[in-house]
């Protein structure tokens, strides 16, 4: 056995065990930590195919920002977990019977998988010979794929809208900085200045 | 290369741009204080793209073949700009008296119009989506624009975790159809698919695609979120539901359909045959118990969707030449339907229950006659200009070879015609209320309701041409 194939196996099997885990862990907190060892291992097999860059962004991004916003969201909302499995419970049969069709659908279907004859020859590869692959990138999503990037960019654009109409609420007794109030601040009408005598006071 | 290619997409480009811009400019200067005037440049602007639009008939493909701007993209696009700045202008007193009329609402709108323009014209997979997530995402935020009510947050809420089900299936089916062909352009799917019938592997990636975007039509079983939706969303919003995003969704399904899987119509026409049966009779009948006019109207698209689908199950240009047709004159009776429902009140405040409505005939008899009019047209009564709608989808499935769809369409819409002759009954025969409905006094509602059912009697004439542009329009993708 290779190297790369027993680091294969690693990967695979720890980011199935991550993914187990992440769904049977009783407390919230330790399911994101799996959910994290996931994304990690999930980071490796990119790095074995090849594609550090989508590796790197799987860490960053995920990892660095989603799992530690997911771990604050859960240590912050109170969430009775032990309430919502209970609930779960209750739609359990019909879930794991909807499951059941579709994952014998899906057998079926990658049972007699065949695809097109000319499949192979129109998928573009992905590094061109002698790029690397965070270059191949760039000029992928900045020149082929222009369009669907600005329109991914007008997506995210009505995201912020959206999260700020319906979360920014004006209060109106609260005292907020102005700056340019402060700074035009005049002292001769903010201080006075008393010449007070020694021993009488003011 | 690239110029070409902007300059196939001007009409987005410069809706996205006044978009933003009018975000920017609003929000340093009035913010809310502006919002009705900003409505009202919004409609302007929708109306000059659509004219801008108009003049574009050409076929052109840009981005890699990518993106698509032919006679059926200018169909669409023109009828969804036109229904979004009809809607847009309706809703705008009503939402500034409620104080719901925030600016960013016409601005979300603008983008959802954007969202639907690329959906109507995307021709690769990827495009598709992301035309599709801009509608969806705008349409989330403001229909639970009223975030105090937890009615329209609850609408809001519901849409969006279906909607990212249904985007769900929808990117499994296309992952499906990329594992098969190789491309997710269009082009290149219907090459490798070829003529006859489709591979099990890919036929289960078609069917998951149609589902995800029965969703979005709300075609039955796919349905369920659409009653919830329409009575929770603030009136006009729901009136925006229930015009421009069926137009851009059915458009998107026809383009699919034809560009890219027209070599197997056999393998999608039993589905679309199944989907376009269940949603007339659920509709039909589930909208006869409903009180409300808003739940009433949700049930009543369900069912028109299904007759737009039995044309496109029919799977000939005929077929998608009927369901442009259909979709223009449904989306013109909505528009009357809900320029009424907006002027229902009572000291004021909305009032949306149909018992409310009797003797309204005996207090307004020019709206009375209007309603029943477009009423008439909705349930296909032969002089209206809905029955000829409805002649169109039933005659393309009968030389489709869907005589028995043809046969069940004719038998839903008897069924269905009960509830809209209910609303009339009321109206001109109904118990003597305490206290009687008023009907506003907006300008705008009381033309575009007297407009709209003018349109349904003098359209018989000649459906003011919409028939040539929509066999124009059809005979652009199917081929």
């Amino acid at each position: 056995m290779t190297f790369a194939a027993l680091a294969f196996y690693l990967f695979a099997i720890s980011v199935i065990v991550g993914g187990l885990f992440t769904v049977l862990a009783r407390n919230p907190v330790h399911s994101v930590l799996w959910l994290i060892l996931a994304f990690l291992s999930a980071a490796g097999l990119f790095v074995l195919l090849g594609a550090e860059f989508v590796a790197m962004l799987l860490v960053i991004v995920y990892v660095g920002a989603v799992a530690v916003l997911f771990l604050f969201v859960v240590m912050m909302l109170d969430v009775d977990f032990a309430e919502l499995k209970a609930e779960m419970a209750r739609y359990m049969p019909l879930a794991l019977l909807i499951g059941l069709v579709l994952l014998m659908q899906l057998g079926m279907a990658f049972g007699v998988w065949e695809a097109s004859a000319t499949a192979e020859a129109a998928r573009v590869a992905v590094t061109p010979e002698g790029v690397d692959n965070t270059r191949a990138l760039g000029l992928l999503i900045y020149d082929d794929y222009f369009l669907v990037f600005q329109l991914a960019g007008l997506v995210l654009l009505v995201a912020m809208i959206g999260a700020i109409v319906l979360t920014l609420r004006h209060r109106t007794n609260v005292k907020r900085q102005d700056v340019l109030q402060q700074m035009w601040r005049d002292p001769a009408k903010a201080l006075e200045l008393k010449d007070v005598k020694p021993g009488q006071g003011l | 290369m690239l110029q070409a290619d902007l300059n196939v997409i001007l009409p987005e480009i410069v809706l996205a741009l006044y978009a933003m811009l009018a975000l920017v400019v609003v929000a340093y200067s009035g913010k809310d204080k502006l919002s009705g005037p900003l409505t009202w440049v919004t409609v302007a602007v929708l109306v000059l793209v659509a004219l801008m639009i108009w003049g574009r008939g050409d076929a052109v493909d840009a981005f890699g073949g990518s993106f698509r701007a032919d006679a059926f993209s200018t169909f669409s696009k023109v009828a969804i700009l036109l229904s979004a700045a009809a809607v847009l202008a309706m809703g705008q007193e009503y939402m500034l008296r409620r104080q719901i009329l925030r600016f960013e609402y016409p601005i979300l709108v603008v983008l959802a119009v954007v969202g639907m323009m690329v959906m109507v014209s995307a021709a690769d997979l990827i495009v598709l989506y992301m035309g599709l997530e801009l509608q969806s995402l705008a349409l989330y935020v403001v229909a639970s624009l009223r975030r105090d009510s937890a009615k329209s947050t609850e609408a809001g809420l519901k849409y969006f975790v279906l909607g990212a089900l249904s985007s769900g299936l929808l990117l499994y089916g296309a992952s499906l159809t990329y594992g098969f062909a190789g491309t997710t352009l269009f082009s290149g799917v219907i090459a490798a698919v070829g003529e006859g019938h489709a591979p099990l592997g890919l036929l289960i990636g078609l069917v998951l695609m149609i589902s995800g975007l029965a969703f979005k039509v709300s075609a039955v079983p796919f349905h369920m979120w659409t009653p919830d939706v329409y009575e929770g969303a603030p009136t006009p919003i729901t009136a925006f539901f229930a015009t421009a995003p069926k137009i851009a969704a059915m458009a998107m399904l026809a383009r699919l359909l034809h560009a890219g899987f027209g070599g197997v119509v056999g393998d999608w026409q039993q589905v679309l045959a199944l989907l376009s049966l269940l949603s007339m009779f659920l509709g039909s009948i589930a909208a006869i118990g409903q009180t409300n006019i808003k739940r009433l109207m949700a049930y009543s698209s369900i069912t028109h969707m299904g007759f737009a689908l039995m044309g496109l199950a029919s799977g000939t240009q005929l077929g998608v030449q009927g369901m442009l047709i259909y979709m223009a004159i449904y989306v013109t009776m909505n528009i009357g339907v809900f320029a009424f429902i907006l002027s229902m009140e009572r000291d004021g405040q909305p009032v949306t229950d149909i018992t409310s409505l009797n003797v309204f005939a005996s207090t307004y008899p020019g709206r009375a006659l209007a309603l029943l009019l477009l009423l008439f047209s909705l349930a296909g009564v032969p002089p209206m200009i809905g029955f000829f709608g409805k002649l169109y989808v039933l005659t393309a499935a009968y030389e489709g070879g869907l005589v028995w769809l043809a046969l069940s369409g004719v038998i839903a819409s008897v069924i269905g015609a009960f509830y809209y002759l209910r609303i009339v009954y009321f109206m001109y025969f109904g118990k003597e209320e305490a206290a009687p409905l008023e009907a506003g006094r907006s300008p705008v509602l009381a033309t575009t309701l007297a407009v709209t059912a003018a349109i349904m009697v003098l359209g018989v004439v000649n459906l003011f041409g919409i028939d040539t542009a929509a066999a124009t329009a059809a005979a652009a993708i199917v081929n």
